[in-house]
């Protein structure tokens, strides 16, 4: 049994009248890279700010490394990524980077974080004066200066160019063969199904799923039926339906039983296609009961 | 302790690089002093000093106001404040770092009256006198640090920057920091022993010349410490609990 670096048992948390968490219990085991998904307003980021000392919970317990997450010792071992609109603009990039690490026992050096992150001579540059990308990724480098063992991560990529983005992926795959242990949260499905090998869900506060990727996808059964058809019957058991570059995308729990009814109402259709969902579909029919009211 | 230094000096970088802000708080004490203290006390030697020692408490006061009451309140809007508190630190350096940096810009926007009234007046103070000074300079500093940590911890930035311009003039005038021991309109001296800046001041006084400290103005220096103590913990607590309990 590999170790728990962090848990919540039954963890709840009210916001006056709000209920942002409902008895949520979720383990983060060494190793693992864990996607937290779910629309907004489901309590991720209450979530987040439970395991990250921020917060109390209302009810329940939360744990980090076996201890109290307000206690700052138990925070030693975990590296948490800012807001990138957050970074004091007026500070320049090694400074914000030395300080950080000023708080670590054994800090990764200076040079090292610059070069993992792509900000190579970029060290006396101020952070405001830093683009939006590159104000991205000191953000994400600073979850990562004290060589944590588990680094929570919020929309690491967000608002960076395909080159950028599979770059930092590298850097955080790489972080992970090394044993490290990340939870990340993205609105980006892309990117969990790239990095994560677990996904939780979150919905209305409650977890939806906790499972691998694969078996999330499976969890939701829906079939992604695609065609090209200049018109279509109407149609039972269809959760969605896509229309892109002349093609139909009909997402369905009962693939076969569509099938069935496109042959037997006669519609013109060519080019059928079948395949399993990506794990956004999954998603989205996980949630849609409480979902979509965002 | 360390980590105090750390932020200390991070803080302190922050506020250097926007030099108007520190430029600010030399300005307003090191203006008045030329204009009003050199022209008309300026060749009195015990008028000079005492209206240096005014001064300098004026200087005290407004820097411990804005800095706290403005620094606080931003970087409580800032992102990168609940950030740092996910590091491995409690409160305690950061604050500890920020008091330091509070001291240490006291002395640097008093440092130009200082300069200003050893030049430019027959100010006179003994080198013991002068080094005691120094020792009161953080005394004094205590009610006003309380002060501006009320301001920033219970006020949105823009309302802590009125607030604290507001405040800063009238508690100058009501202690009569503006005019020399004994020499403040009528109504002044009736009400400067209960404002908090005329213990502060007359400690001043007492701390560089012959100057007898007035005992209620001691006494309700001390109590407003208290009670800014007071308020500070409240409006410090108020902010926890509304953003990170």
């Amino acid at each position: 049994m590999t170790e728990i670096l962090a848990r919540t048992v039954d963890a709840t948390r009210r916001y006056g009248t709000v209920l942002a968490l409902d008895a949520v219990t979720v383990e983060i085991r060494q190793g693992e890279v864990v996607g937290l998904l779910g629309p907004n307003g489901a309590g991720k980021t209450t979530l987040v700010n439970l395991l990250v000392g921020l917060r109390r919970a209302s009810a329940g317990r939360v744990e980090l490394f076996g201890g109290d997450p307000l206690r700052a010792e138990n925070r030693r071992g975990i590296g948490v990524t800012p807001q990138e609109t957050g970074l004091p603009p007026m500070m320049r990039v090694r400074e914000v980077v030395d300080f950080v690490a000023a708080h670590y026992a054994d800090p990764l050096p200076l040079d090292d974080v610059l070069t993992r992150f792509g900000l190579e001579g970029l060290g006396r540059r101020q952070t405001g004066g830093l683009s939006g990308g590159q104000r991205r990724r000191l953000a994400v480098a600073l979850a990562f200066v004290g060589r944590p063992r588990l680094v929570f991560l919020d929309e690491p990529t967000a608002g960076l160019d395909v080159l950028a983005r599979h770059a930092l992926w590298d850097a955080i795959r790489a972080y992970h063969a090394d044993g490290g242990t990340v939870l990340l949260t993205s609105h980006y499905l892309e990117e969990v199904e790239a990095l994560a090998q677990r996904v939780v869900v979150l919905g209305g506060g409650r977890v939806l799923a906790d499972d691998t990727v694969e078996a999330v996808r499976g969890l939701a059964g829906v079939r992604r039926v695609s065609l090209t058809a200049p018109a279509l019957p109407p149609l039972s058991d269809v959760v969605r339906v896509e229309r892109s570059d002349g093609r139909t995308h009909l997402l369905t729990a009962n693939a076969d039983g569509l099938v069935r009814q496109l042959v037997r109402t006669g519609a013109d259709f060519r080019d059928l296609e079948i395949r399993p969902s990506s794990l956004e579909e999954a998603f989205l029919t996980l949630t849609a009961p409480e979902g979509g009211q965002s | 302790m360390r980590l105090a230094l750390v932020n200390a000096r991070f803080t302190l970088i922050e506020t250097v690089r926007i030099p108007i802000a520190v430029i600010g708080t030399v300005f307003f004490p090191a203006i008045t002093m030329i204009f009003f203290v050199v022209p008309f006390a300026g060749d009195q030697p015990l008028a000079a000093t005492f209206a240096t020692a005014s001064m300098v408490t004026f200087a005290i006061m407004t820097t411990n106001l804005f800095q706290y009451g403005i620094g606080i309140a931003e970087d409580r809007a800032q992102p990168w404040n609940p950030y740092t508190r996910t590091l491995p630190a409690g409160p305690g350096p950061q604050f500890a770092g920020r008091v330091l940096c509070g001291l240490l810009l006291t002395f640097v926007s008093l440092t130009p009256v200082v300069v200003i009234a050893a030049v430019a007046t027959e100010a006179t103070v003994e080198p013991v006198r002068l080094a005691l000074a120094a020792g009161t300079v953080v005394i004094v500093a205590v009610p006003f640090t309380l002060m501006g940590l009320t301001i920033g911890y219970a006020l949105p930035s823009k309302a802590a920057i009125a607030v604290a311009q507001v405040l800063f003039f009238p508690l100058a005038f009501a202690g009569g920091l503006l005019s020399a021991p004994g020499q403040a309109p009528g109504w002044v001296e009736t009400i400067a022993p209960y404002v908090p800046t005329r213990g502060a001041v007359e400690l001043m006084w007492a701390t560089v010349g012959p100057f007898e400290a007035d005992r209620t103005a001691m006494i309700s220096f001390a109590a407003w410490s208290v009670v800014f103590g007071a308020t500070a913990v409240w409006a410090y607590r108020r902010d926890e609990g509304r953003r990170f309990r």
